[in-house]
């Protein structure tokens, strides 16, 4: 089980498909635009956002560097609470907990909060697996799971499918997993909520065990927050009797008065609302209210090899929010299946060659180029992860991983080293390539500007020209320039 | 090794560049302070809450009693916490002596009071304390009536974090249950409250 789904191909052949499908392309562009607008909306009302955004980051720093003390901490705080800490080195291990827990209690099924984690560590189909039911309940989780699909975005991970697709899945699947949707079910939003929450409710109102994630957990008095929209949160936390959440290392804040910042930041970030409908916070067990038993999962998984990383190690501040899903060109027309990842994305394309190891894997190697790096991700993101700079970082990880390899590139490299090392090699190539641009310079292309441009090249060079405009050569280059006029001195100073 | 052991050590590799006599406090964190709450935090904290399309009552504690009986109207099976204060509670409401959830589920409405109320956000905080109930009694009816007073309304998220004390459960509320899952399209009502009536008292 990993960060990343089975078999989707190295991110620009994946893109490729998503590209052509114009539902999708539209769906994608509908869902952005409403969102981006909303957070900016918000974000706009608060005076000193900036100082919000490096508070977040500060904070996250302070956290991340004294990970072990605060960690250490936490642990603390949940025993003496009344809740019971587990620690996960890997997906399996934090999946072999979990089943264990379900059942102990006898269980067949659990109901589930949406959580990153969880589906990170493929935590649905080990229980499965296991025999038992693992019920999404969030209404976006729940539309693919019935359609049996994968998310592609972190907040709405149905975004890629309209009301319409949502109907079709709803008056086909909820019927075979339980309450069955009405028959003369139309594609209006509401009508679609209130399918869900009629199928849902028996579900809630009949488990054992609810598996939730954490936004946040306080190390000083071991509370874990819960942000959320529609109610199944409350519901998993509230009802069964048993609670396991699996919570990511880096989901640690120090204080309790810390909280404050990210409340702030996260639900104006990520839907664009000044605050999100219900924050749940619970700190271990509460007699006569909730859950009498309370676990809590410390997973790994990946995430010491990021904070091993001096420059990657930002994106462990990454709060889930999804801002730069939503304002990143790459992601609005590819969508989030073409980063093969539950974590789509700018910050996926970080996050999860860090998570995994990168040189090992051409899908994973594929993530850090899928960018323009134009920055728009750096603009958004609350705690200021510098991901242009990560993905530099990264694509630097991968050469290195590949040097020495026999690939294209590689060998046109070596050859451009040789050329240009020596004064007689490299005037040899400026008169082929001189003789080559005059020939070609009648050229019909043109690259804004008036520059004449070919179009795909054969052969290996094919896959770079693909989707770049190739300038035809000067011709004549600037040392032949120079020695003709003697820099513009003599004869005429003008290019040939 | 255990994991706990392990995942330690790895984090202690990690983070080797960290100089050994640095302390978090080292690393400096400059936040906004709390904003002081103001007499018109009240009419903010109102218009904020109406926003989620939830509905606000203003009332003085004199005319409360008229409110609350049109707040409830339409709700034949009332949930009140067993501990909520008898001016507030109706003669014929059920008091929630710790109701199975099947039992909750069949009640229409619970009426309780709140922690504090956030103006900027327009969020009503419960801790859960006397007269809000458990968590799930105002979770499972499909209405919640939940009386504020005009001097539990603080500015903002800081002034609220630091009134709070963590070690109780807390529920923060802003409007009633919603969705945006579909197409981003915002839908009031999927498995909270549909009804959320705010009675701002004072």
């Amino acid at each position: 089980m990993s960060a990343t789904f089975l078999g989707t191909p190295a991110f620009p052949t994946a893109a490729r498909a998503a590209l052509a499908d114009t539902q999708l392309r539209r769906n994608l562009a509908h869902a952005t635009g409403t969102i981006r607008a909303k957070r900016a909306a918000v974000v706009g009302e608060v005076d000193e956002w900036e100082r919000l955004r490096l508070a977040g980051a500060a904070l996250k720093d302070r956290t991340l560097r004294h990970l072990d003390t605060y960690l250490v901490q936490l642990e603390e705080s949940l025993t003496r609470a009344g809740a019971t800490v587990h620690w996960a080195r890997d997906a399996a291990e934090a999946n072999r907990i979990v089943v264990d827990i379900a059942r102990v209690h006898g269980t067949d099924e659990v109901v589930k909060v949406k959580s990153m984690a969880t589906a990170e560590i493929g935590l649905n189909e080990a229980l499965e697996a296991a025999g038992i039911h693992a019920w999404e309940t969030d209404l976006a989780e729940l539309i693919v799971q019935l359609g049996e699909d994968l998310p592609s975005h972190i907040l709405v991970p149905a975004i890629h499918r309209n009301r319409s697709e949502v109907r079709e899945i709803f008056l086909r699947e909820m019927g075979r997993h339980g309450k069955a949707a009405p028959r003369d079910l139309t594609d209006t939003p509401a009508e679609l909520a209130a399918a869900a929450r009629a199928h849902l409710r028996e579900k809630f109102l009949r488990a054992k065990v609810a598996v939730s994630g954490a936004n946040f957990a306080v190390a000083e008095t071991g509370t874990l927050a819960v942000v959320e929209s529609e109610g199944n949160g409350r519901m998993c936390l509230t009802l069964p009797e048993v609670l396991v959440s699996v919570v990511g290392i880096e989901k640690l804040v120090p204080t309790w008065a810390d909280l404050d910042v990210f409340l702030q930041l996260l639900p104006r970030s990520s839907t664009g609302e000044r605050m999100n409908p219900y924050t749940s916070m619970w700190t271990g067990v509460t007699p006569g209210d909730g859950p009498q038993e309370v676990h809590v999962v410390l997973l790994d998984n990946g995430r010491t090899d990021v904070l091993a990383d001096e420059v990657g190690r930002q994106a462990l501040r990454c709060i889930r929010c999804s801002a730069c899903l939503n304002v990143c060109p790459v992601y609005e027309r590819t969508g989030g299946h073409s980063y093969g990842s539950v974590y789509p994305g700018p910050i996926g394309a970080i996050l999860t060659p860090m998570l995994r190891g990168v040189g090992h894997d051409t899908q994973l190697d594929s993530l850090p180029y899928a960018s323009s790096l134009c920055g728009a991700c750096f603009e958004v993101c609350p705690v200021r992860i510098d991901i242009p700079e990560v993905l530099v970082h990264l694509r630097t990880k991968v050469v290195d991983a590949h040097r020495g390899e026999p690939k294209v590139q590689n060998l046109a490299m070596k050859a451009a080293s040789w050329a240009l090392s020596d004064a007689r090699r490299t005037a040899a190539a400026e008169k082929v390539s001189g003789a080559v641009g005059r020939v070609l310079r009648g050229t019909k292309r043109r690259a804004p500007g008036g520059r004449g441009v070919l179009g795909a090249l054969p052969g290996p060079a094919a896959a770079w020209s693909d989707a770049r405009d190739v300038p035809v050569p000067a011709p004549e280059s600037f040392r032949a320039w120079w020695a003709r006029t003697d820099g513009g001195r003599r004869g005429n100073g003008g290019a040939k | 090794m255990s994991a706990r052991d392990e995942i330690l050590g790895r984090v202690r590799t990690a983070l080797r560049d960290v100089p050994g006599t640095e302390t978090p406090a080292d690393v400096a964190v400059d936040r906004p302070e709390p904003r002081p709450t103001t007499h018109e935090d009240v009419e903010l904290f109102a218009e904020r809450v109406a926003d989620y399309k939830a509905t606000v009552v203003r009332c003085t504690p004199e005319d409360l009693p008229t409110h609350l009986a049109a707040a409830l109207e339409g709700v034949p099976r009332l949930l009140a916490p067993a501990d909520l204060p008898e001016d507030l509670r109706p003669a014929d409401a059920i008091l929630d002596e710790q109701l199975t959830t099947a039992e909750l589920d069949t009640v229409d409405g619970v009426l309780t009071t709140a922690a504090l109320g956030i103006a900027e956000t327009g969020t009503i905080v419960l801790d859960h304390g006397p007269g809000q109930g458990r968590r799930a009694a105002t979770l499972v009816p499909d209405r919640h009536v939940c009386v504020v007073r005009t001097d539990q309304v603080v500015a903002d998220v800081a002034a609220a974090v630091a009134r709070l004390e963590p070690t109780r459960p807390l529920t923060w509320i802003s409007g009633p249950s919603a969705t945006s899952d579909i197409e981003l399209d915002r839908v009031e009502g999927v498995h909270g409250p549909r009804t959320l009536i705010v009675l701002l008292v004072g």
